[in-house]
């Protein structure tokens, strides 16, 4: 039978392939933030799963919360690249570097 | 049993598709990917339940989120390949940090599966009650205990949708391109705009 620690399990091994994805994609913007998707997805599939087998509904709803920020980080983070693509001409994570951080 | 089987393919299918996101060698393609791992885990979750937010995955995140992604990256031109320099030298650093994190994770799992662990229990407050779907219960906690949670939420949207709008939103350039100027078109009147001519048989017309 499936228990949480089957949907624990995928969503450790999400979060980790997501996590892999920045070391490896590490120049490129746009695979970075589908990677944080990926994480974040990781994060819902183990709130859900929580939610399911305790039978709590409050994991669902802030599963839900998840979504939203994790929407507002995708349009927030896509509005930054395309600005910085017309002033640069490039989006390579090397490049970033006019506040010497 | 047939649980078991749709929970591992859909398992397998999702992590296929999450390091192919992060393997291919096309943005695109990296996208195309993430949709399906999305679906396959919108699929996990109606598995045990919940239906409402399963929805709520496919409709944000396959209809907004990815197509956005898709806009961006074929709007952007791109050198992709250039971008994948460091990628063979970073990966065996890269798969043993993962490795260990995945270890770590694991090793949480499995030690909360062998009973080490106990976590507080729900006090049943939001239950889902036998009678009412999973819609109607979410519907029913979401509009009422977690109202305020709920509105943020709304205000976060309205403050990312704000600030996407003002940091691309280029004003116009003077003299780019003819601009309309409504006053100046109303203000306009016959005598001004033509010239009355009669030119003599024979002769040309001088403007």
């Amino acid at each position: 039978m499936i228990g949480i620690e089957h949907y624990l399990t995928v969503g450790a091994i999400l979060f980790v392939i997501g996590v892999l994805g920045i070391f490896l994609n590490r120049k490129n913007v746009i695979v970075i933030l589908m990677a944080i998707e990926l994480i974040l997805l990781s994060v819902n599939i183990n709130l859900v799963a929580f939610s399911a087998f305790m039978q709590d509904l409050v994991g669902q709803i802030f599963a839900m919360l998840v979504l939203t920020v994790a929407a507002a980080e995708a349009a927030i983070g896509l509005a930054i690249l395309v600005i910085y693509f017309r002033g640069r001409g490039s989006i390579a994570v090397d490049d970033i570097n006019r506040m010497k951080g | 049993m047939i649980q078991v089987f749709a929970f591992y393919l859909f398992a397998a299918i999702v992590v296929a598709s999450a390091v192919m996101v992060i393997m291919a060698r096309h943005p695109v393609h990296s996208v195309l990917w993430l949709i399906m791992a999305f679906f396959n885990a919108a699929a996990l979750m109606v598995l045990v339940g919940a239906e409402f937010l399963a929805m709520l995955l496919v409709i944000v995140y396959v209809g907004a989120v990815a197509v956005l992604f898709l806009f961006v990256v074929m709007m952007l031109d791109i050198d992709f390949a250039a971008m994948r320099a460091g990628f063979i030298r970073n990966f065996p650093l890269g798969l043993l940090m993962a490795a260990i994190l995945l270890a770590e994770l694991l090793l949480a799992v499995g030690v909360y599966s062998a009973g080490g662990l106990t976590l507080g229990a729900p006090d049943g407050s939001a239950m889902q009650p036998a009678t009412a779907s999973n819609i109607e219960a979410i519907g029913a906690l979401l509009f009422g205990r977690y109202i305020l949670l709920f509105e943020l939420a709304g205000i976060i949207l309205l403050v990312a949708m704000i600030g996407a709008i003002v940091l691309t939103f280029q004003p116009p350039k003077p003299g780019a391109r003819a601009r309309q100027d409504v006053g100046k078109q109303i203000r306009r009147r016959p005598e001004e705009a033509t010239i009355m001519k009669n030119p003599e048989i024979g002769q040309g017309v001088e403007l």
